[in-house]
């Protein structure tokens, strides 16, 4: 089971967090700053696994933003690097192109489709399609054509 | 850049008072937070960022609260309030608006609402509360989004205490028509399984319906929930092993609907799930694994493609494959995909490679030798990762003859790693490897000091105490010891004379321990320089008031001799002054030490005893003092883990002061006691100060150790190598083993030879890291077995039962771990070894077995002596009235107790081979056994056949009388000869005999039986009790013949219910003090857990039940007509808690010792 997820960017600013086990607040800032001291001080060429106490660190960079999720002993490295680009896959259909600054500015579109795609550190649905259907389902619902325009254009 | 940033700030005042106009509508959302990540991004310094948000919260702040504000900006102000908390700002003000936007806003809004209540709030915050109205009205919605949004919410923040709440509207959406919701609700009950297993305990059959929805997506929900259960009990979950199977071969068939592709493999999250079931179900499971074979060979060959997913699937497979029943094919594909991936070029694959490896080597050594190369190379690899993995292998296949390499090694890498977690995990392993296979003292006690100062005072104190167990107690050679512990002297005085300044705190106790102890031992030392020496460590700044403490207990010993006598009195003098009260009482001591010698010879005689050294851990001397002050209305002492648990159920506002100062100030005057003189008497053995109350030879520490070793590292190797010999370690192999010797040395002291060339250096330390691996033994898959006795074998305890978990440690290296030692007779049937079985093969006339094997076909017997057997058992035990299992609180002491493991009544199979017709004829005459007539009405055991020759064929019977166990022997001819002087002798060292009858016979007619039987008491508990005996008879003047057998009695052979009421029971239970935790499992199979488990423990163990009080239960037994056990259990949580008290020490951890036994073999 995937405990955490979080996204960074390279200058070490945190762009999305994700916990699927509850931790005290502390806790949190102590593993977002270890993990983005630890994954920002990898060489290139080096592979994409870190231990960090009995965790497993799997993390990503793509363009200017590091995916990095915590893995239980029994989990596979290699598949959460798979999610991982599942995830990156997914905001990409959705946002077309995407890039760090969608996600900035569009932090909680990310949230949602995170929780789509994940569901209490597992993955809850493997199809692009039908999570992408699902997100849009949700958004047109409410969403008025004038909120849709003013969508910013980066 | 700094007037960009000055524009900015000049500019937010129009934009904040633009903001906080009420229904500033025209400004989109969306560039409002545009506009405030903007600015955010463009400052340079934190200070600026602090205060922009500082401003920013506080306009949110503002805007939240008026009423003015419509939900739709609610929805964008809390989109800005996650943002600043994702900066790690607290917007705690917002929290409430969160809740209520979730509830009060339109589907989109709620959403949001949602969001910014699974960011904000943690599990225990007190607002969820609000939340659970919410998600029941959106539970219970038409619109499917709302559904969809509450049930993630739940899974994501809901607590345990809430979840009974909202389940039954979860269970009821498993059969919602649409698919995505019933994903969404197995998925939720997933998670309430893992945070409170009990609460979804009666939906177990609706997960099998999930199992087989017919959308893949439900079914591969249900699978994470499935993998979960049956790692918890593998057993009960084997018939859906075919359902797995069938499932995975569709998958990987590509039965699904293309949408489950990615990247064109049909859906492997749900392949490397199956896979993973199928590896665990398959565990030691011949029968089962065979069923998936073909499917597991099918995904190997099918996953061939050149994808990172399809190496996750390989690498899943590999796996299992190596965990399921072997099957010679399937490993060697395995092995080959290992190859692939540890040469792979792409690191990650390396990676995985390594760590399939490290998996691999446990149960075939020789795979590493064929990558040696390979592992050489990671060794030396840039990324720290790889190398770390790389030792973890080498770790693995460390043995006698590689072991200082290796060691080298990881203290190398060690030495460069600053990662806490690393160390401690490192630096354990290397002490292991040290105790374990260190070739000689020097080398050990140099290893370990570089494990005290690289490890520092991260490391967990358990290997300080047991390095130092290990000088006290000692090996079996004394001269071996004496020359241990005078090098550690030496190697000691030689670091506190460097600088030593440096030396973590752990160190220097650990040296100051040994050079009290044992400095004497060194010829030609004068002690005076020792005591300057620990002077000035005492002297020394930076050296923590422990090591201090441990620095003077050791001056405490040494101060013997006039010269010596001074200096030490000098260091008294200058305590007596010292703040530190602990210190200031110590230096007192030792004064009085001083002054008066023979007090101080003995209280601390010169070699100090290892073993006579008897600690009353019941602190019974104090009995009268705490009776005196119970009387005079003190209120009973709890244990810290009661007082806690009653803290924890007081959570609710209480109106009384509370209570608990008292046991709190009680706990801090035994800390303080502690120093007291009556305990420095007693402190003089092993652990002389250890300030860790769980080392001083606590009972049930030394138990818990001793568990932990046996099922440790090596406890889940596989269970396959009981057929294994322990057999010496394989040669190595040809140039190997001429050329180690010489590359040991080089390679550990690499630096001062000339270099030689780099291919050669690699070879070189090649065949170094893998001597000792077996070569031409590839398909011997007995796993990391101790093939080499360890070097510090640890001396066997005798005497009492608290040791038997060390000395268990020190054999289970030689004995494959599982032996279910309990198991009735076990030592005599399965072990391969034993004598028995080659003694009587010698003493069998080969006519009369002939001669036997024909009366076997007379009997019209089935060849199969062991069906036959168990057939005569299973009979045996129909005969007798068996009391019903479920009955509670009555105790009826009529009953068969069943043997607790049907192994106990197979015959070895060897035997069974050689001596067929014998075997086969004592099965049927077990069927005719019968218990002498007064015997017959008390609860009794099964008859087991023990030994049989020939001749003559011993059966054993144990019948539970209410003070003794009696042990019956059944000895039947089974020829038709008439034997002599028949004689039997029966022995065990721990119990007491009392009357036998019957043990010696003149003649014994053919085809009849006699009985005879003994008594045998227990005084004091020991888990296992071995006996063992013999039987002599003459088949005619002259020929006598001799048969040995052994067994194996346990501690649950000796309880006896104790029936008592509840007020008696708490009378005793306030009258014993000391007491025993420990968590047990509860099973949760079948009605009320606490019931079902207090009912299992009753019946195997014969405990009589008390009392059931709501989720308490207390059980009381007894040792015989002796000593009584009291059992107090709660339900807590998943487990169930129980306390026990007794008035012998030892019997709580013997008696939790059955009923985890019992429990797991339920």
């Amino acid at each position: 089971m995937m405990r955490f997820l979080l996204l960074f960017s390279r200058q070490g600013k945190l762009r999305l967090q994700k916990w699927f086990l509850p931790l005290p607040e502390r806790e949190k800032k102590k593993i977002i700053r270890d993990m983005v001291a630890m994954v920002l001080a990898r060489k290139p060429r080096t592979c994409n696994f870190l231990h960090w106490r009995d965790l497993k660190i799997v993390y990503k960079r793509y363009a200017s933003l590091y995916f990095c999720c915590g893995l239980e002993e029994q989990d596979n490295e290699l598949l959460a690097l798979e999610v991982l680009h599942r995830y990156v896959e997914l905001l990409d259909k959705y946002f077309g192109n995407v890039c760090e600054l969608d996600i900035i500015f569009n932090f909680e579109k990310a949230y949602f489709i995170l929780d789509e795609f994940l569901m209490g550190g597992e993955i809850q649905e493997t199809s692009k399609l039908s999570i992408s259907k699902s997100i849009e389902a949700s958004d047109m619902l409410q969403e008025t054509m004038e909120e849709y325009m003013s969508k910013p254009a980066f | 850049m700094s007037d960009v940033v000055e524009k900015t700030l000049t500019a937010l005042p129009s934009l904040l008072s633009l903001d906080s106009q009420p229904g500033a509508g025209k400004l989109s959302s969306t560039s409002k937070l545009g506009q405030f990540i903007r600015n955010i991004t463009e400052l340079t310094s934190k200070h600026e960022e602090e205060k922009l948000i500082k401003k920013e919260l506080a306009v949110i702040k503002d805007q939240v609260s008026s009423p003015y504000t419509t939900m739709r900006q609610m929805r964008e102000l809390m989109v800005r309030s996650m943002y600043c908390e994702m900066l790690g700002y607290e917007a705690s003000f917002a929290y409430i608006h969160a809740i209520k936007l979730a509830q009060q806003g339109t589907v989109l809004e709620k959403r949001a609402g949602y969001l910014a209540v699974s960011l904000f709030l943690n599990e225990n915050h007190e607002l969820l509360l609000l939340l659970v109205n919410t998600v029941l009205k959106d539970l219970q919605s038409t619109n499917i989004i709302e559904v969809c949004m509450a049930l993630t919410v739940v899974s994501q923040i809901f607590p345990k205490d809430m979840i009974p709440a909202v389940l039954p509207l979860v269970e009821e959406k498993l059969s919602h028509p649409k698919e995505i919701i019933r994903r969404k609700a197995v998925l939720a009950l997933y998670k309430f399984y893992l945070i409170a297993p009990n609460q979804v305990q009666h939906i177990h059959g609706k997960f099998r319906k999930a199992l087989c929805d017919k959308d893949p997506g439900v079914m591969t929900s249900s699978l994470h929930i499935y993998l979960q259960m049956i790692q918890e009990s593998p057993d009960s979950y084997k018939d859906l092993v075919g359902s797995f199977v069938t499932i995975l071969r569709q998958v990987v068939g590509g039965k699904l609907p293309l949408d489950f592709n990615y990247h064109s493999i049909p859906a492997p999250w749900l392949q490397m799930q199956l896979l993973r079931i199928l590896s665990l179900l398959g565990r030691e499971d011949q029968s089962t694994s065979e069923t998936m074979y073909d499917v597991l060979n099918e995904s190997l060959r099918r996953a061939e493609m050149n994808h990172n997913i399809t190496y996750a699937i390989l690498y899943e497979c590999v796996k299992a494959i190596y965990t399921i029943h072997p099957k010679a094919e399937l490993l060697e594909k395995a092995a080959k995909c290992i190859g692939n991936f540890v040469l792979s070029p792409k690191i990650n694959l390396k990676y995985l490679g390594l760590k399939a490896l490290t998996y691999v080597v446990q149960h075939d050594a020789s795979l590493a030798l064929q990558h040696q190369m390979t592992i050489i190379e990671c060794l030396d690899h840039s990324d720290l990762l790889i190398k770390r993995e790389t030792l973890e292998l080498l770790f693995r296949i460390t043995n006698a003859q590689n072991v200082t390499v290796i060691v080298e090694r990881i203290l190398s890498f060690l030495r460069l790693c600053n990662d806490d977690y690393t160390i401690i995990d490192l630096v354990g392993k290397v002490a292991e490897l040290a105790e374990k296979y260190a070739p000689d003292n020097e080398w050990f006690i140099q290893t370990m000091t570089v494990v005290f100062s690289l490890g520092g005072d991260l490391m967990p104190p358990d290997i300080p105490s047991s390095f130092l167990r290990l000088l006290a107690e000692g090996s079996q050679s004394e001269v071996d010891d004496r020359q241990l512990k005078v090098y550690a002297v030496n190697s000691y005085l030689s670091v506190l004379n460097d600088d030593c300044s440096h030396l973590p705190q752990r160190f220097l106790q650990v040296i100051s321990w040994v050079l009290g102890e044992y400095s004497y031992l060194r010829e030609g030392l004068d002690q005076e320089e020792v005591i300057l020496l620990l002077k000035k460590l005492l002297d020394q700044r930076g050296v923590s008031a422990e090591t201090r403490s441990w620095v003077l207990s050791a001056l405490t010993k040494l101060c013997r001799g006039s010269g010596r006598a001074e200096l030490a009195l000098a260091v008294a003098e200058s305590l007596s002054s010292t703040l530190d009260t602990v210190l200031r009482q110590q230096g007192h001591e030792l004064r009085h030490l001083i002054q008066d010698g023979s007090l101080h010879a003995r209280v601390l005689p010169q070699p100090a005893p290892a073993n006579s050294l008897e600690v009353d851990s019941s602190l019974s001397f104090l009995d009268g003092f705490v009776s005196d002050a119970l009387a005079a209305g003190a209120a009973p002492y709890k244990p810290p883990h009661q007082r806690q648990e009653e803290l924890g159920q007081q959570r609710a506002p209480t109106l009384e002061p509370y209570a608990l100062s008292l046991p709190m100030s009680l706990s801090s005057c035994t800390v303080t006691d502690r120093q007291s003189p009556s305990v420095l008497s007693m402190s003089s053995g092993l652990s002389a100060n250890s300030t860790e109350p769980s080392q001083r030879a606590g009972v049930a520490t030394l138990m818990l150790e001793g568990v932990k070793r046996v099922w440790g590292k090596e406890g889940y190797l596989p269970q396959r190598d009981t057929s294994e010999t322990p057999a010496t370690v394989e040669e190595p192999s040809d140039v190997v083993q001429s050329s180690h010797q010489q590359v040991v040395i080089d390679i550990s002291q690499p630096e001062p030879e000339p270099e030689p060339p780099q291919l050669d250096k690699k070879q070189q330390l090649a065949s170094s890291l893998f001597v000792g691996l077996g070569s031409q033994n590839s398909a011997c898959l007995l796993g990391k077995t101790e093939a080499t006795v360890p070097r510090f074998r640890r001396k066997p305890h005798l005497n009492d039962a608290s040791s038997s978990g060390t000395s268990e440690r020190s054999s289970d290296s030689s004995h494959s771990s599982h032996s279910t030692a309990d198991s009735f007779l076990y030592g005599g049937l399965l072990e391969e070894e034993p004598a028995t079985p080659i003694q009587s093969s010698r003493h069998a006339p080969q006519p009369i077995a002939a001669s036997g094997s024909c009366e076997a076909r007379q009997h019209g017997l089935t060849v199969n002596g062991v069906d036959e057997n168990r057939g005569g058992a299973v009979v045996c035990a129909k005969e007798e009235k068996r009391a019903h299992p479920t009955q509670l609180i009555e105790s009826d002491m009529v009953r068969v107790r069943p043997n607790a493991l049907a192994e106990g009544a197979v015959v070895p199979p060897q035997n069974c081979s050689r001596h067929l017709p014998s075997t086969s004829s004592c099965g049927s005459d077990s069927e005719v056994l019968k218990l002498p007539f007064e015997l017959q009405n008390l609860p009794h055991s099964d008859i087991i056949s023990l030994i049989s020759d020939s001749h003559l064929c011993i059966s054993c019977c144990r019948v539970f009388r209410e003070d003794a166990l009696l042990i019956v022997l059944f000895l039947s001819n089974s020829t038709e000869m008439v034997l002599c002087d028949v004689a039997l002798e029966l022995s065990c060292e721990e119990l007491q005999m009392g009357s036998l009858r019957g043990n010696v016979m003149e003649s014994m007619a053919g085809r009849t039986s006699s009985v005879c039987h003994y008594t045998v008491f227990m005084e004091r508990p020991h888990t296992h009790v071995p006996f063992t005996g013999t039987v002599s008879y003459q088949t005619q003047p002259g020929h006598k013949h001799t048969l040995h057998f052994s067994g194996k009695l346990t501690t649950a052979d000796f309880i006896r219910p104790l029936v008592l009421s509840t007020e008696e029971y708490g009378k005793l239970w306030l009258s014993f003090s000391h007491d025993v935790k420990q968590n047990l499992r509860l099973l949760t199979d079948a009605g009320d857990p606490l019931i079902a488990t207090l009912n299992v423990l009753k019946d195997c163990l014969q405990l009589h039940i008390v009392d059931i009080i709501g989720s308490e239960g207390i059980v009381a037994c007894r040792l015989l007509d002796g000593a009584p056990c009291l059992m107090h259990c709660r339900v807590h949580g998943a487990s169930l808690a129980v306390w026990l008290r007794s008035s012998l020490s030892s019997f709580p951890d013997c008696l939790l010792y059955h009923c985890q036994r019992a429990l797991q073999e339920h």
